[in-house]
């Protein structure tokens, strides 16, 4: 059968990444929560542990710690710190416990490098159900909050005057950001989940024109860089996740000089230029 | 009945009193005005009643279907969104094609449908706030120093265009100013804020008041000559 080919196994896990980091990579973007989803991916690996410890799922545990740390960001921002001082505290803290933690767990030999960078690889018949499980809900979860996340992401109170809650879809937003961290794990690993999420947007933001044209964009190119990352990984054999992040960046460097040639809203888009 | 009614309405904020006493009641169709100096509260009053605040004490009451149109102060649109002027008027709700260009050709927005809002000119952007508040047919109109940016010459055409759509509507309108000359002309009723409602009344009589110049920093001569000036630029404009 096909999916006993794991080639076939690790492009079906990676475009089902792609496909989920492409509609909240965007409001990463517009919302510029870019340090918060390495925070939370970040956080990841204390989950890691965790699960270890406790053998519970994998999936379970990253997803709880991720959740847990996007909750304290949210709950602690706005108390006396900048975000970012808050969000450099928190993402690196996260990360240093969770290697001394994992480094805790004797008996078990674990592959590190496999949790931090990724091993598309190795995903399991188990795995691709639960990477398209969390995929499908998140899709489905922005879908259904899609109007009204985009004008939380507006503003505020042009939300609450058209009787929408901001902080109830910022909410929606942190728990789509910890599905998608506890299935990309396995994919790209923790380092690089950020970069799958806020690459591909990035790359798109000259193409767009509306948020919905820059959704799809971000998504081909999500599973463009997933799987040509694959075969250029296979052919030239080297670690799979970095490969895939690579050949997301060649792309966000072709897309901005393209985009430079568009016209104002494309160069307004890619930097500080005005 | 009001349309609206706040009742003894307080906002406490770490310890401040931004906002202390406030009995406020809007009548169908009623232009109203608030005025005041900048940390007056005028912001916070028009937060507490477009409902991104609750209020420390005090309340609300308006009927269940009372449809609010909202036009922030000023909306900055992160320039890694892309948003068309027809997208935008999209939100949160889709509304029929028709209706769109209407509410555009009611704001005096009209052609405006397929620009990016990142290139609108500053009197380009507050019609399109305007318009995409007018799409949902409100029972009052809010807007927050809608004029911030835009000259005296645009702020008169501005606050024009919002004296048509109110009558066009029947709507109420509640605006927020910090500048009483051009708004007066077309209100119904002035409230002077600070903290608390000083004084309240017909343009005439609030611009003449004590309390008003006091409050704002103007002697008697210049508020009147202000007043007759702009009054009279407001006739001269077509």
């Amino acid at each position: 059968m096909m999916l006993d080919d794991f080639l076939v196994r690790a492009a079906l896990g990676g475009t089902g990444v792609a496909l989920a980091a492409a509609p909240l990579g965007c409001f990463v973007v517009w919302r510029r929560m870019a340090y918060f989803g390495d925070a939370t991916a970040h956080a990841a690996i204390l989950g890691v542990a965790l699960s270890l410890v406790l053998s519970t799922s994998l999936f379970a545990g990253v997803l709880t710690v991720s959740l847990l740390m996007a909750m304290t960001v949210s709950v602690l921002s706005g108390r006396g710190y900048a975000m970012d001082t808050l969000l450099g505290v928190t993402a690196h803290s996260a990360l240093a416990f969770g290697l001394v933690a994992v480094s805790f767990v004797s008996g078990v030999r674990i592959d590190l490098m496999g949790y931090l960078v990724g091993d598309i690889l190795a995903v399991s018949r188990a795995d691709l159900a639960i990477i398209w499980g969390g995929a499908l809900l998140v899709l489905a979860l922005l879908g259904l909050r899609w109007s009204a996340l985009l004008t939380a992401t507006l503003s505020p109170d042009l939300a609450h005057a058209g009787g929408i809650d901001p902080k109830r879809e910022q909410l929606v937003l942190t728990l789509c950001l910890a599905m998608v961290v506890a299935v990309a794990i396995k994919v790209v690993g923790v380092l690089l989940i950020a970069a799958l999420l806020i690459i591909p947007a990035a790359a798109a933001r000259p193409f767009s024109h509306t948020p919905e044209r820059m959704v799809l964009v971000a998504a081909a190119i999500g599973v463009l860089s997933a799987n040509g990352g694959l075969a250029a990984a296979y052919r030239l054999d080297t670690p799979t996740g970095p490969t895939i992040v690579c050949l997301a960046t060649l792309l966000f460097l072709a897309a901005s000089l393209v985009g430079r040639r568009l016209g104002p809203t494309a160069s307004r888009a890619t930097g500080p230029r005005q | 009945m009001p349309l609206l009614t706040l009742h003894d309405i307080g906002v406490t904020r770490r310890g401040n009193t931004i906002l202390a006493g406030i009995d406020l009641a809007l009548q169908a169709g009623e232009i109203v005005t608030v005025v005041g100096p900048n940390g007056s509260g005028k912001t916070t009053l028009l937060r507490v009643i477009i409902g991104a605040l609750t209020p420390t004490r005090g309340e609300i009451e308006h009927h269940s279907a009372l449809t609010l149109g909202y036009v922030p102060q000023r909306l900055h649109i992160d320039p890694t969104l892309p948003m068309t002027v027809a997208r935008f008027m999209a939100l949160p709700r889709r509304r029929p094609a028709d209706a769109l260009h209407r509410a555009l050709e009611q704001a005096g927005a009209e052609g405006l449908a397929d620009r990016q809002m990142a290139t609108l000119s500053g009197g380009q952007f507050q019609r399109v706030l305007l318009a995409r508040a007018l799409l949902g047919r409100p029972d009052l109109l809010i807007l927050d120093e809608a004029n911030q940016g835009l000259d005296h010459r645009a702020t008169a055409a501005f606050y024009r265009q919002i004296d048509r759509v109110r009558r066009e509507l029947g709507c109420s309108v509640l605006m927020v100013s910090h500048e009483l000359h051009v708004v007066m002309k077309a209100s119904d009723r002035v409230i002077c804020l600070n903290g608390h409602i000083c004084c309240q009344g017909r343009p005439e009589a609030v611009a003449s008041s004590p309390a008003y110049r006091d409050l704002l920093g103007v002697d008697e001569r210049d508020a009147v000559a202000f007043y007759r000036h702009d009054h009279d630029l407001a006739e001269a404009l077509p």
